[in-house]
């Protein structure tokens, strides 16, 4: 169910973006599972995966959610209705025409896809009207984006390290910013869904 | 004043950054003709200021000033702003795909050119040799292997790649349905691989721009991988119109694993021949 009850102070943005890595996946399905259609905001995902891993991301969470779920590939537009993931072995950017795309340059953190450099260009793309979320990982990428993101005017949140079930990534990103919300993922649930119901209306 | 105005989202201004970056590579272009103002603007950005960092400069517009004087510098900045990063049979699959659903094809032809656009240091260039010298086709092939970077094509021409990357491309060649041992192709001297110059004897290493220049041959087939995804929409359908008009009639396109034609104007100019390979053949 969607709550009436708005416990976050009144934000509306048109895009949320979301890091994670390692337990991410359990994690991201804690967030977004059972989520009743329509669901009318973009959520754009940069989960890491091994290197050489072929990414089922997409079909995974496909099966599991009620919303349209894509890999994102280079110029799509970004459609206010889906979920979209990184592909693997490639930085993934949205342009200012709120398009994505694709770039091979050298991995940032170890990771490419990097959540800083999707994060950062989503910032220069959506300004204030964005939201970062910050989730469970081992390594540091993630904090130097969701700053990036907080200062364009953005909202960040970042998963309670005390709950992540590896909390080195929220840790890093606390240690870069003071997040607008430091949440347990029940309530970064009810956080994403308030976003989405001021954006929705 | 349009009364529907205020629910329409507000373009956000373009930051400081980004007219600096606008006004650069305006400048490159006046100043060495070099042209990338039309490049995804996340991406160009993001090299420019590592660019910054590593040429130890205060902004974008300090660059800019030191650049329009100093043609060494810009030649330093040419090696940010395109990304040599490439490998030998970098995705597998496209190249069994070409060896499986292509080169059947490319055997009913007396002669052939093939064009590797923005063939970087050139691994995917000893990557198709290597592949059509096992198909039985490299001594009827011409191949044209361009790029805009001169260190790179110099790079290329000499064949010669770390010794520590062999290993990965080995993995990759067999991956990709090599005939042989991929130790045939190249001598190991100290911490370097030289490949067999006699792969590279028809090849034509040339400066080209997919920007600026125009086609220069009719080819069967043209591989541009991980290239396009560099340039804005506009820059993409240039591109895709002069392989369009270099192909031969349902002469073959092969593009990077996550590029597509889709989001282009030439979506419906080329069919797919092997649709998860991202190999294409020029409709009718």
């Amino acid at each position: 169910m969607k709550p009436d009850a708005r416990p976050f102070p009144a934000r509306r943005v048109e895009a949320v973006v979301v890091g994670a890595s390692a337990g991410g996946i359990e994690a991201l399905l804690a967030l977004l599972h059972g989520i009743p259609p329509p669901w009318r905001l973009p959520v754009v995902v940069v989960l890491h995966l091994p290197e050489g891993h072929q990414s089922h991301l997409a079909e995974i969470f496909a099966e599991r959610l009620h919303m349209p779920v894509h890999e994102a590939a280079d110029k799509m537009p970004v459609a206010p209705d889906c979920l979209y993931f990184a592909p693997p072995g490639y930085h993934l950017s949205i342009e200012r025409d709120r398009c994505f795309s694709l770039s091979c340059e050298p991995p940032v953190h170890f990771s490419r896809p990097s959540i800083d450099v999707l994060m950062a260009s989503a910032a220069d793309a959506y300004g204030p009207a964005l939201a970062g979320f910050l989730l469970t990982g081992a390594n540091d990428d993630g904090a130097e984006g969701l700053l990036r993101i907080h200062m364009a005017g953005g909202l960040t949140a970042v998963q309670d390290p005390e709950e992540a079930q590896i909390p080195t990534m929220p840790r890093a990103a606390i240690a870069r910013h003071s997040p607008d919300h430091v949440l347990a993922l029940r309530e970064l649930r009810t956080l994403l869904l308030q976003l989405e119901s001021a954006h929705a209306h | 004043m349009n009364p529907n105005a205020a629910s329409l989202p507000l373009p956000s201004a373009l930051s400081n950054t980004e007219i600096e970056l606008r006004l650069l590579m305006e400048a490159i272009y006046l100043r060495y003709s070099y042209d990338f103002r039309n490049y995804t603007v996340a991406s160009q950005k993001r090299r420019v200021l590592h660019a910054l960092a590593q040429l130890g400069l205060p902004s974008i517009s300090a660059l800019q000033e030191k650049v329009l004087r100093d043609p060494l510098l810009f030649g330093r900045l040419l090696e940010f702003l395109t990304i040599p990063v490439s490998e030998m049979f970098r995705d597998p699959a496209y190249f069994l795909a070409l060896r499986r659903h292509v080169v059947p094809i490319l055997h009913t032809y007396a002669s052939l050119k093939v064009w590797v656009a923005g063939c970087s240091t050139g691994e995917e260039v000893f990557s198709l040799a290597i592949l059509l010298r096992e198909e039985g086709l490299l001594s009827r092939t011409q191949i044209y292997a361009t790029d805009i970077n001169p260190a790179s094509l110099e790079k290329a021409r000499q064949g010669i790649f770390p010794i520590e990357s062999i290993r990965g491309y080995t993995a990759n060649y067999q991956r990709a349905g090599g005939r042989s041992s991929f130790s045939d192709y190249y001598t190991a001297a100290y911490d370097a691989a030289r490949f067999d110059p006699a792969l590279c004897a028809d090849v034509i290493f040339a400066d080209h721009s997919l920007a600026t220049d125009s086609v220069f041959a009719e080819t069967q087939f043209v591989s541009c991988r991980n290239v396009l995804i560099y340039f804005n929409r506009e820059l993409q359908d240039r591109a895709l119109g002069l392989f369009h008009e270099s192909l031969c009639h349902r002469g073959f396109l092969g593009l990077g694993a996550k590029e597509s034609i889709d989001f282009s104007s030439y979506a419906g100019r080329f069919d797919a021949h092997s649709q998860p390979e991202r190999i294409y053949r020029k409709a009718t």
